[in-house]
């Protein structure tokens, strides 16, 4: 028979209930931070950004590991060496898997009505297998989804781009 | 230079709950001074003092560990923080394994704390910034996002289904019923679990673990420091950890191979040659049931890809012949206060291999177990392999 070494224990940890403190039952603080940072893209992502701008998908090869990666890098995170070219992928790829999001980022849910977002990560064609990247797919049903479905890039008019990741608007399957 | 021999000789927790009224210093303090007490060591003999908490933005405190330090008992001590995300609570124990395996010093008291209840009114918002701030943060991510799209892929090319992940939720909710600290013990179907509200498919409510404040702290000890205080020191005789690249989106999310490096490491370290065999239960991470399947496989203590088929055997049940999983409680059951979390896990193995479980204790006088966490950008693996003698 084992003992039990937090029998008897008086454990720490006071579990509050919300409403007593959404009703100011027990004494806290408020902070809203407003913080604005400006994160400078580099050298390899305002490449591949530039690239975008342009309706162009941009890769950085190495020819050590022979690898064509997406997004561009100036230097090869594996053979830890400056990468040697970059180059044109094209705009299509596969879905190596999806999701379905019900839920905004912050936890909050949809409003009724509101379409869910369709997160997916897609190996772009052209670059080496498996190098995908994080975006969405839209002008699908969900019962159309699944894994290994090729897609399409959508690109906002070219007018309207700025040289950022939502220049593809979304990605939608290749008839 | 051998490295010595390091034993856990006490352990300390608090209740993992939603919102406690205590603030992490606070929670930290009591956790730390329970895992003193339990081993009747007095605040001076502790030399070293290694504190291991998850992200500042939780808190809206920066530097965290320096607020955290005087509740962690640090002052005038050699105090660190260490953080490797959701790693971070079995890095602690790691981290202190280094101070006293190094010879630099004779005890480490090993604090986790986490306040996630501050970032209000949840902390999920609190993840945005984790992700590459140019080519992701534009599209709105959320980390429930990528751990759907990690299921989606596990499951679907793995062939298995919701249902034998939802079993995941139930089995770990219902050993937290035998843990006196569990925020979300429930006894609970799968039918339960799969008509929970739907996130971000395929991932259901039931199917992720709390969020959660709470504290967990162990006791470390030379070998012959150790002797002095206990009969039934538990020693930690393996550690590992890898981290993958942080282009996610470029390596395949079916298989976490860097958590087999990890344990490869700590396996190694520990003379493990059949982790099957050798191993009597584990503490592998769950913050979601899915991630406890992934899990095992990179822990090697299921096939590739046939961890659900095992588990549906009843191999990693608590009372199964297997080797029993998150007989805790885990993160699904007991609570997921980031960094505490992972603590909570290695301080279940030190209870488990002293026969101290209560209720919780597997059959079999286990000899030797392994506890894991996982964070960052779904990408490092920590391990720690510990035994009894």
């Amino acid at each position: 028979m084992s003992t039990d070494a937090l029998k008897g224990k008086k454990l720490g940890g006071m579990n509050v209930k919300e409403d007593l403190f959404a009703k100011n039952k027990i004494l806290y603080s408020m902070f809203e931070p407003r913080l604005e940072y400006a994160w400078d893209n580099g050298i390899a992502i305002n490449t591949y950004l530039s690239g975008l701008k342009e309706g162009k998908i941009l890769a950085s090869v190495c020819t050590k590991c022979k690898r064509i990666m997406i997004p561009v890098r100036t230097f090869c995170e594996l053979c830890w060496r400056p990468t040697d070219d970059t180059v044109e992928v094209t705009d299509t790829g596969t879905v190596q898997t999806f999701s379905i999001a019900r839920i905004n980022f912050d936890a909050s849910r949809l409003k009724p009505g509101e379409k869910p977002t369709i997160p997916a990560v897609i190996a772009i064609d052209g670059a080496s297998e498996k190098m995908g990247i994080l975006h969405i797919l839209d002008e699908v049903k969900q019962k159309d989804l699944k894994i290994g479905m090729r897609v399409k890039a959508v690109w906002k008019p070219a007018k309207e781009r700025k040289g950022d990741i939502t220049d593809i608007r979304y990605f939608k399957p290749i008839k | 230079m051998k490295p010595r021999r390091v034993a856990i000789i006490g352990a300390g927790i608090t209740k993992f709950v939603r919102r406690a009224q205590e603030t992490g210093k606070e929670l930290a303090w009591q956790a730390s001074k329970m895992a003193l007490d339990s081993c009747g060591m007095e605040f001076d003999r502790i030399e070293s003092v290694t504190m291991g908490t998850a992200p500042d933005a939780f808190d809206g405190v920066h530097m965290k560990g320096e607020y955290l330090s005087d509740g962690s008992g640090g002052k005038n001590k050699s105090y660190m923080r260490n953080f490797v995300g959701g790693g971070t609570g079995v890095f602690a124990p790691i981290h202190g394994y280094f101070h006293v395996a190094s010879g630099m010093f004779d005890t480490c008291l090993v604090v986790t704390s986490e306040k996630m209840s501050c970032a209000y009114p949840h902390p999920q918002g609190a993840f945005l910034t984790i992700f590459d701030h140019t080519t992701e943060q534009a599209l709105k991510p959320t980390l429930i996002w990528i751990f759907a799209l990690e299921m989606n892929r596990y499951m679907t090319v793995n062939g298995i289904t919701k249902r034998d992940i939802a079993a995941v939720s139930v089995q770990n909710k219902n050993n937290a019923l035998d843990h006196p600290a569990a925020q979300v013990a429930e006894k609970l179907t799968v039918e339960d679990v799969l008509n929970s509200e739907e996130l971000v498919w395929p991932v259901h409510r039931l199917d992720i673990s709390p969020a959660s404040d709470g504290a967990c702290a162990l006791v470390l000890a030379s070998e012959h420091v150790a002797r002095q205080y206990t009969d039934k020191p538990v020693f930690i005789d393996g550690a590992g950890w890898n981290l993958d690249t942080a282009y996610w989106a470029t390596r395949d999310l079916l298989y976490p191979r860097y958590v087999e490096k990890a344990a490869r490491i700590a396996y190694d370290m520990a003379g493990i040659r059949n982790p099957m065999k050798d191993i009597d239960l584990a503490e592998p991470y769950d913050p979601f049931n899915y991630k406890m399947l992934h899990h095992l496989e990179g822990l090697l203590l299921a096939p590739r890809g046939q961890a659900a088929r095992l588990f549906k055997e009843g191999f990693y049940a608590r009372d199964g012949g297997g080797i029993p999983a998150c007989p805790s409680g885990g993160a699904l059951g007991v609570g997921n206060p980031i960094a505490a979390t992972g603590c909570m896990k290695v301080a279940e193995l030190f209870w488990q291999l002293r026969g101290e479980a209560g209720k919780r204790q597997i059959k079999g006088n286990p000899r030797t177990g392994v506890a894991q966490a996982w964070g960052d950008l779904m990408q490092v693996g920590t391990v720690i392999v510990c035994r009894n003698y």
